[in-house]
């Protein structure tokens, strides 16, 4: 009994194990040999291998970003993207949303606010960027605007002659800038002028070609910068004088100080002076402009809006397109999606686009159906392809292989072409039909330039991206299965449909997949087969891409189809399961 | 059990012929016949055309020249699913989209079978291979043992008389292989079936089988009981395949009914042996000896021969000891010897004596 005192103690007693287990839980994190957290030594231990692999990945990822990411961001942005309206005209947008009340031509002060946006836009080109941007939303505009560019200088005149009959010192551009100028400019302008002076003396008196292009003055005009003065007394005149000046600097590479200002810029100067504004001016000219202020009242006037109705265009007074402009002043805009989906926008909300402009829902129904149409073809013709090449010897079998990757190593435009040759009514399948008698002549099959010529092309074309991954899923299901099955006393067919289908389910997922979202965004074969019935939306969206430049829309139709792959993916996902798909 | 006689035999291979590209035959002449409820193996290496019968046997493959018959009726022309054969594959061939209960309802199903009775002989068919509660489990998420007890039960559920098992155990380990052989073998015959049985494992066949048929060359070596397949060999190719064997090359001397002298090539020594496959005297000869049939220094009375042998190598084995000794020239001959109490270790370069009885040593065709 003495014996077996000891056992029981000795087994509680302290063994190595537990005092290692009881010392790491007193310690809590596991420690490495040299008693760092063993935890930190591993990071440490695989972040070399880690910032191996990212260099490893880090061109294919850069090229990636660079070449497709960052382009596709852009496009998804430009769906949305409309700042070129508030950026244009930000006067008229602002003077818009203030006054008008959507019926109607809006007052006066939109029109003057309008001519001013429209001298510089004019002035930088920029107005028939805008009137073709318009132009998508509302028909008309684009000619609107340019014939608009083309007089909106004319605005303003009869005040620009009357200042100058009051007096002749009006005319004269160091009038301007004493008036509208920062005195630091002024300074800063005439030392810049020294300097130039300076430099053209000394070329005058260079000898040779190098000596005069090393003494070439560089130096460009101090940016003009309006008084705070003149920008707090005569605002409206300060806005318009100070892009006259820029445009004048950058566009012209000229100087304020030289040129007479815009017609426009004396507008601006008649409306804040009949507004009884530049009281309380206190800069050089004081004298002049408070004798112009004494004189507008007696001026002869003429109001903008009348103008604008009456010289230049009579639509500026068409609500439509003052709605136009209101609806699609905020700098993004659901409007590029509205109309890939038959709407549009207008001052009173989303409407439908009228009947015989709706045609992106006819054409995002095509696609679908004709791809699930091309899709289905290509399961019930590659189907039995890949079972015949996956249960093959495999010197047949890749025999056949090579034919069915045969059309990969054509060129796409020659097949689709060879597919106009066979399937024209003169063409060779229409010819054969006719001599076997099939076919009477005067009654020949239209095969081409319609629906049925785009599915049977494309089927062709997007037929071995069907049968790879069929092929590669069946080649990994053993015989034995169906023989299994044979032998458990089913039918070849029952074999066939129980156990062999279900387990070829993952090839025809991956290949519907893959056939489908090509044929989504398939452009040539539809472009050169599909006549007009038988195109699809990428051809729509090729049209707004290099013929009618409308990118926002070609954006906001890519983002669609986008959003439509990415739906069904989903949906796939969710009903068989990506797990499932095998391509190879 | 063993009455294989014509017109008695369940399962019949007449004269069977087979030839996949119509230039060599690759089961030659091919005849068989397979007793009801027995038990049979085909042995043989790989390419030997064993497993090429069964397929015949099942239907896959059609054969050549000859009639297969089964239950007496010819099923040469029967497709596969309406021989009412059940098969248990290499790699269990368990369909993975289905789960383990709906494999089993598979054959039931297209065999129309309603619910209920599906049902009931589905759960009969797992509790006999210890799988109970296996039924709604994926065939993935079984063990390579579970996957072939229930690929076993699905070649049963729909209780066929005749079922192919085609080296099922091959994928196994060696533990799991013994338990499952024992089960088979068991299942077999207490359920009365038919077992044609390949395998190219020859402790499996003659652990399970009832008769062995070894298979080489197309054609059946030998067909019989495992016991007579292991001690009576008919000719060498059985003789080196199943079991150790020592076999020395030589010249038939002397031949009467029941004993025959063999020269030993190589030293010249003079042998008795059992004639087996000789036919006269000048004949060329291999002489098969059993490992464990050898004694060393021994003590086997009247009759027994004896030779000087080198011990060259001593392997302790544990249970048996395996001595390599050089014998008639040759240095390959093996000795088994148990491990009993007292027995002596050899060491290399001893020299010893070693004998054995004339009728365990047997003279085959060379």
């Amino acid at each position: 009994m003495s014996d077996a005192a000891p056992g029981p103690a000795h087994l509680a007693g302290p063994t190595p194990d537990t005092v290692l287990r009881d010392a790491d839980r007193a310690r809590g994190p596991v420690l490495a040999a040299d008693g760092t957290p063993l935890k930190r030594s591993l990071n440490r231990a695989l972040r070399a291998q880690k910032l191996r692999a990212l260099g490893l990945i880090a061109p294919l990822l850069l090229f990636v970003v660079v070449t497709f990411i960052a382009p596709i961001a852009d496009m998804l942005f430009r769906s949305v993207e409309n700042e070129i309206v508030g950026q244009t005209l930000p006067r008229t947008v602002v003077a818009l949303d203030e006054t008008w009340d959507g019926q109607g031509a809006p007052d006066e002060e939109v029109y003057r606010a309008l001519a001013a946006d429209l001298m510089v836009a004019s002035e930088l080109k920029n107005h028939t960027r805008l009137g073709s941007r318009l132009n998508y939303e509302t028909t008309g505009m684009s000619s609107l605007f340019r014939r608009s560019g083309r007089d909106v200088d004319d605005i303003g005149e009869v005040y620009a002659d009357q200042f100058i009959d009051l007096d002749a010192a009006w005319e004269e551009p160091a009038t301007w800038v004493a008036l509208m100028a920062d005195p630091g400019w002024d300074e800063r302008q005439a030392a810049w002028h020294e300097r130039r002076d300076a430099a053209e003396a000394e070329r005058a008196a260079a000898e040779t070609v190098e000596e005069l292009r090393a003494l070439a003055f560089t130096e460009r005009e101090p940016r003009f910068r309006v008084s705070d003065m003149a920008q707090e007394e005569l605002p409206r005149t300060a806005r318009i004088y100070a892009q006259f000046a820029q445009v004048i600097q950058t566009e012209n590479a000229d100087s304020p100080t030289e040129e007479e200002p815009w017609n426009i810029v004396y507008q601006a100067l008649y409306e804040d002076l009949s507004a009884a504004r530049g009281r309380n001016y206190e800069g050089r000219e004081g004298a002049l402009l408070d004798a112009a202020r004494d004189a507008v009242g007696s001026f002869e006037t003429q109001p903008v809006k009348a103008f604008f109705l009456e010289e230049i265009d009579e639509e500026w007074g068409d609500p439509r397109v003052w709605g136009t402009i209101s609806a699609f002043s905020s700098p993004y805009t659901a409007g590029y999606f509205l109309s890939s989906i038959d709407m549009q926008l207008t001052p009173q909300g989303i409407e439908p686009q009228p009947e015989d402009q709706q045609i992106y829902g006819l054409l995002f129904k095509r696609t679908m159906v004709m791809s699930m149409t091309i899709m289905f073809a290509c399961i019930a013709l590659g189907y039995p392809i890949a079972y015949l090449l996956s249960n093959l010897p495999v010197r047949t079998s890749n025999l056949l292989m090579i034919l069915v990757l045969l059309p990969f190593w054509t060129s796409l435009l020659v097949r689709t072409s060879a597919w106009k040759v066979l399937l024209q009514q003169q063409g060779v399948i229409n010819d054969t039909l006719v001599w076997l008698g099939l076919v009477a002549d005067g009654n020949r099959l239209e095969l081409i330039n319609n629906q049925t010529g785009t599915i049977i092309a494309m089927t062709h074309i997007l037929l071995p991206f069907m049968i790879l991954p069929l092929y590669s899923v069946m080649k990994t299901i053993p015989p034995q299965y169906v023989r299994a099955a044979r032998s458990l006393g089913a039918t070849p067919w029952t074999a066939f449909r129980r156990v062999y289908f279900p387990q070829s389910v993952p090839g025809i997922g991956a290949g519907c997949i893959l056939v489908f979202i090509l044929a989504i965004g398939y452009y040539i074969t539809p472009e050169l087969v599909g006549g007009t019935t038988g195109t699809f939306v990428s051809n729509r969206i090729a049209y707004h891409i290099s013929s009618s430049l409308n990118w926002g829309l070609a954006a906001a139709l890519g983002s669609i189809l986008l959003a439509f792959v990415l739906v069904l993916y989903y949906l796939y996902d969710r009903i068989v399961g990506i797990d499932n798909v095998s391509l190879g | 059990m063993l009455d294989t006689q014509a017109g008695h035999a369940f399962v019949e291979f007449d004269r069977v012929q087979k030839s996949y590209d119509g230039e060599s035959l690759v089961v030659k002449d091919l005849n068989l016949s397979i007793g009801k409820g027995e038990f049979l193996t085909m042995l043989g290496p790989s390419g030997s055309g064993k497993t090429t019968c069964l397929m015949m046997l099942a239907g896959f493959e059609a054969a050549t020249h000859g009639e297969i018959r089964l239950d007496g009726r010819e099923i040469n022309d029967i497709p596969p699913h309406r021989r009412g054969i059940g098969m248990v594959f290499q790699n269990y061939a368990l369909f993975p989209h289905m789960t383990v209960a709906e494999n089993l309802s598979f054959p039931l199903e297209v065999r129309k079978i309603g619910k209920s009775a599906r049902e009931q002989k589905i759960a009969r068919a797992l509790d006999m291979v210890q799988m109970g509660g296996f039924g709604g489990r994926r065939p993935a998420q079984l063990s390579g043992g579970q996957q072939q007890r229930v690929a076993l039960a699905r070649a049963l559920v729909f209780e066929p008389e005749l079922v192919l098992m085609d080296e099922p155990l091959g994928a196994l380990d060696k533990q799991l292989r013994e338990t499952l052989q024992f089960e088979i073998s068991r299942l077999a015959h207490d359920l009365g079936i038919t077992v044609v049985y390949v395998t190219h494992d020859q402790t499996e066949a003659l652990t399970m089988s009832d008769r062995v048929a070894v298979f080489d060359d197309g054609r059946i070596q030998q067909l019989a009981t495992p016991d007579a397949l292991y001690e009576r060999p008919a000719n060498s190719f059985v003789a080196r395949f199943i079991g150790e064997n020592n076999t020395l090359g030589g010249t038939v001397i002397d031949l009467a009914d029941e004993h025959c002298v063999v020269r030993l090539d190589g030293t010249g020594e003079e042998i008795d042996a059992l004639p087996v496959n000789v036919a006269e005297r000048g004949d060329r000869t291999l002489v098969s000896i059993r490992p464990e049939r050898v004694e060393i220094d021994p003590d086997l009375g009247e009759g027994a021969h004896t030779l000087r042998a080198e011990v060259l190598e001593f392997i302790y084995m544990g249970d048996v000891f395996r001595t390599r000794l050089k014998v008639a020239g040759r240095d390959d001959f093996i000795v088994k010897t148990r491990n009993r109490a007292g027995q002596r270790r050899l060491s290399p370069g001893e020299m010893v004596t070693i004998g054995w009885l004339p009728r365990d040593c047997r003279a085959l065709d060379p």
